[in-house]
């Protein structure tokens, strides 16, 4: 039985996501999987976590080429499908040029949940039974700061050293992209149902906040970065640069309008259902959701705010443990020809990280190759800005701190 | 046993009688044979568990440095301190849904047991048959049912019930959605078929004959149902109102979907300090704490409802 029937692709699409694959989304059964995995322990005092070493980033034993096999695992439709949803084509195309056999799996439905999923492994120095992963930069970032990402051989990479776009060479959180490439980049962009405003254009993170027209039907992200990185830019703050200071004033920003209800709700991927109903008039939003719930709803519109906006990347990485160096980085560099990556960005609609997609995408598709929410032009270019990353003890605060002012 | 006995006394025996001694002790043993699959359930799924978490609430550390158990005990005063309001926000919204669950399920329950006839097993597939579907869809279902624009809200807000509501407290100017309201009837919608279905079953095994006696015995129906109807329907009625606010009070679906950051119930905060914030030992402590809250209501109430007939 499909769940889905009657509803169009782009909410039926916006909705899977949101329930099952969000980028933020949530399952209890997670929650309960995460407390029995880690369930075998015995006496209280036996049960401790160990430390995380930066040995194990180092490199293991590579069999890639007595196996010819890797296991991928990636976020809900996030790769290209053919109609009938069988089968992958520049998937299957990559095993038919290097005959590697691939196992994709779309076990990632959220940063946090998966961390949780393959810590006690990696914790334990174990393998994850997994050679190739993607995950949002701040937890990417993460892996490679405990040590849990293998460094990666330019060697295999030629194609993704050439074609990857400029700016996203060298995050602070992997220098030199020495361990990660990126998959997709996102755009955090403001989002507004013209229905529900009348017409008015909501362009900035203070008109969200204090537009009595808006009250009430306001929602920003539960993901930290995208919501107070927005606003920090609102305030003229860099968040490339912010002190915690400026994190705390903003986060007295957003309250405000936590304790006047103008905010209503802060969400995962759902807010696209919000949108799309009119119970939300604007909020902070996914510009890849956006590609695909502007399709059958043409009353929504985003706006690039003049303070700009936030970008982030979704990035492959070699997760301790695997023994497929080689084959993994094979994938990643084929993801970088221009001809793949295209194909790839016209069904996804996320931002391409490839150089010279443009050209490409003007034979697949012209719409998507003129979006700016796939390919950004120079002056959306230019006001993108990224959030810096945090040391381990800044997380936990702000993160601690945030979730007080989401209400948890 | 008895048939060996009684065997004619001439008919060969084709077993040799096994010891006494050694028959007692196997029969005794029997019981502990039969247990066992359930033991090693309960030693998996239940103990290990429980012995990892109260450990993981006792541990100090970061990821960095791995987490070692040091016995601080503050994590508990401190989680407790900080997030009490929680605890009080789950009870009231999961006490408020059970009691809601048992107003609306009680009569319908009792509908299917003695007034449904043929249509009793339609009725309990009706009841039973949301379960076919993700609980998170049946939520969010809610989302459309009580938008903004919609029918319900438009309706509630013409018989300006809505005005009483949020008089007190209950919604917020003119909406439901992303207020306690909301919550509560999310609850009260994803739990009721655990309140139904133990009613039902203390119900149906009610025998029709009591009710003519009572007639006979000039009870009024209400009296009826006051005097002998309700008194044997108390198990299920028990058993029903556990079903549904221990549940109700961990949940943390319905708060995060359907209510805005000033309706988040403790299992916002269980999931958040253990998936964003990464406090573990919070975390555990905090779930701790929820149990030995509703193990003190649970035995109080139980205490004072009864619970012989229970099972």
């Amino acid at each position: 039985m499909d769940l889905y029937e009657g509803l169009s692709e782009p909410v039926r699409k916006a909705w899977e996501r949101s329930l099952s694959g969000g980028r933020a989304s949530l399952s209890r059964r997670s929650l309960l999987g995460g407390g029995l995995a880690v369930a075998g322990a015995g006496a209280l005092t036996a049960c401790g976590i160990p430390a995380a070493t930066s040995t194990q980033g180092t490199k293991t034993d590579d069999l890639s080429d007595k196996d010819k096999s890797l296991v991928f695992s990636n976020w809900q439709l996030y790769i290209d499908q053919s109609d009938d949803k069988k089968h992958m084509p520049t998937l299957e195309a990559f095993e038919k040029q290097y005959g590697i056999k691939v196992t994709y799996t779309d076990d990632i439905t959220d940063n946090v949940e998966f961390f949780a999923k393959i810590q006690p492994q990696l914790a334990a120095g174990q393998s994850t039974g997994r050679d190739l992963v993607v995950l949002t930069d701040w937890m990417a970032g993460r892996m490679i700061r405990l040590g849990w990402a293998q460094e990666l051989d330019a060697g295999y990479l030629p194609h993704a050293y050439a074609n990857l776009e400029q700016r996203f060479r060298t995050p602070d959180w992997d220098p030199g992209r020495a361990h990660s490439y990126p998959w997709a980049g996102i755009a955090t962009v403001i989002a507004y149902n013209t229905k529900v405003t009348k017409g008015k254009k909501v362009s900035s993170v203070s008109q969200l906040l204090t537009d009595p027209d808006l009250k009430g039907r306001v929602a920003m992200l539960s993901e930290m970065r995208d919501t107070v990185g927005m606003t920090l830019l609102d305030m003229g703050k860099q968040p490339e640069s912010f002190t915690s200071d400026d994190f705390d004033a903003a986060l007295a920003k957003i309250q405000q309008a936590v304790d006047s209800k103008q905010i209503r709700q802060f969400t995962g991927n759902e807010y696209t259902d919000g949108l799309a109903s009119g119970n939300l008039a604007a909020c902070v939003a996914w510009a890849g959701d956006l590609v695909q719930l502007q399709v059958d709803n043409p009353e929504i519109k985003f706006a690039i705010p003049d303070a700009g906006y936030l970008t982030s990347t979704d990035n492959m990485l070699i997760p301790a443990g695997s023994k497929h160096r080689k084959n993994a980085s094979l994938l990643m560099d084929w993801y970088y020809r221009p001809q793949i990556a295209a194909e790839l960005a016209a069904w996804v609609n996320y931002i391409t990280p490839c150089a010279g997609v443009k050209e490409e995408l003007l034979k697949i598709d012209k719409s998507v190759a003129n979006n700016p929410l796939i390919i950004p032009d120079a002056a959306m270019t230019a006001k993108a800005h990224v959030f810096r990353s945090l040391t381990s003890k800044e997380e936990t605060s702000f993160e601690s701190k945030f979730a007080k002012l989401i209400g948890a | 046993m008895a048939a060996i006995s009684t065997a004619p006394a001439g008919a060969p025996t084709e077993t040799p009688p096994v010891p006494p001694g050694r028959a007692a002790r196997r029969r005794k043993l029997v019981p502990y044979w039969l247990l066992l699959p359930g033991i090693l359930w309960l030693l998996v799924f239940f103990v290990a568990p429980m012995v990892y978490q109260a450990s993981t609430s006792v541990q100090t550390g970061s990821l960095e440095t791995g987490y070692q158990v040091t016995w601080h005990l503050a994590t508990y005063w401190d989680a407790f301190k900080e997030y009490d309001l929680f605890y009080l926000r789950s009870l009231i919204y999961a006490g408020i849904a059970t009691v809601l669950c048992l107003a609306i399920g009680y009569p319908l329950a009792y509908t299917i047991a003695f007034k449904a006839g043929r249509w009793r097993n339609v009725l309990l597939v009706m009841v039973i048959a949301p379960f076919f579907t993700s609980f998170l869809i049946r939520t969010l279902a809610w989302k459309t049912i009580l938008a903004d624009d919609g029918i319900v809200v438009s309706v509630l807000d013409k018989l300006h019930i809505l005005n009483a509501t949020a008089a007190i407290g209950l919604t917020s100017s003119d909406r439901v959605l992303a207020t306690p309201l909301a919550v509560v009837c999310g609850l009260t919608y994803n739990f009721l078929p655990f309140m139904i279905l133990p009613l039902y079953t203390s119900l149906e095994r009610i025998d029709p004959r009591l009710h003519e006696a009572a007639g006979d015995l000039y009870a009024r129906p209400f009296t009826t149902f006051r005097k002998v109807t309700f008194p044997i329907s108390l198990p299920g009625v028990v058993a029903g109102t556990l079903l549904t606010f221990i549940p109700a009070s961990g949940d943390y679906i319905n708060a995060e979907l359907l209510g805005s950051p000033s309706e988040q119930m403790i299992g916002n905060v269980i999931q958040s300090k253990f998936l964003t914030v990464l406090d573990y030992p919070t975390a555990a402590a905090l779930s701790f704490m929820l149990m030995a809250v509703i193990l003190v209501i649970v035995s109080v109430y139980i205490r004072k409802a009864g619970t012989e007939e229970l099972v």
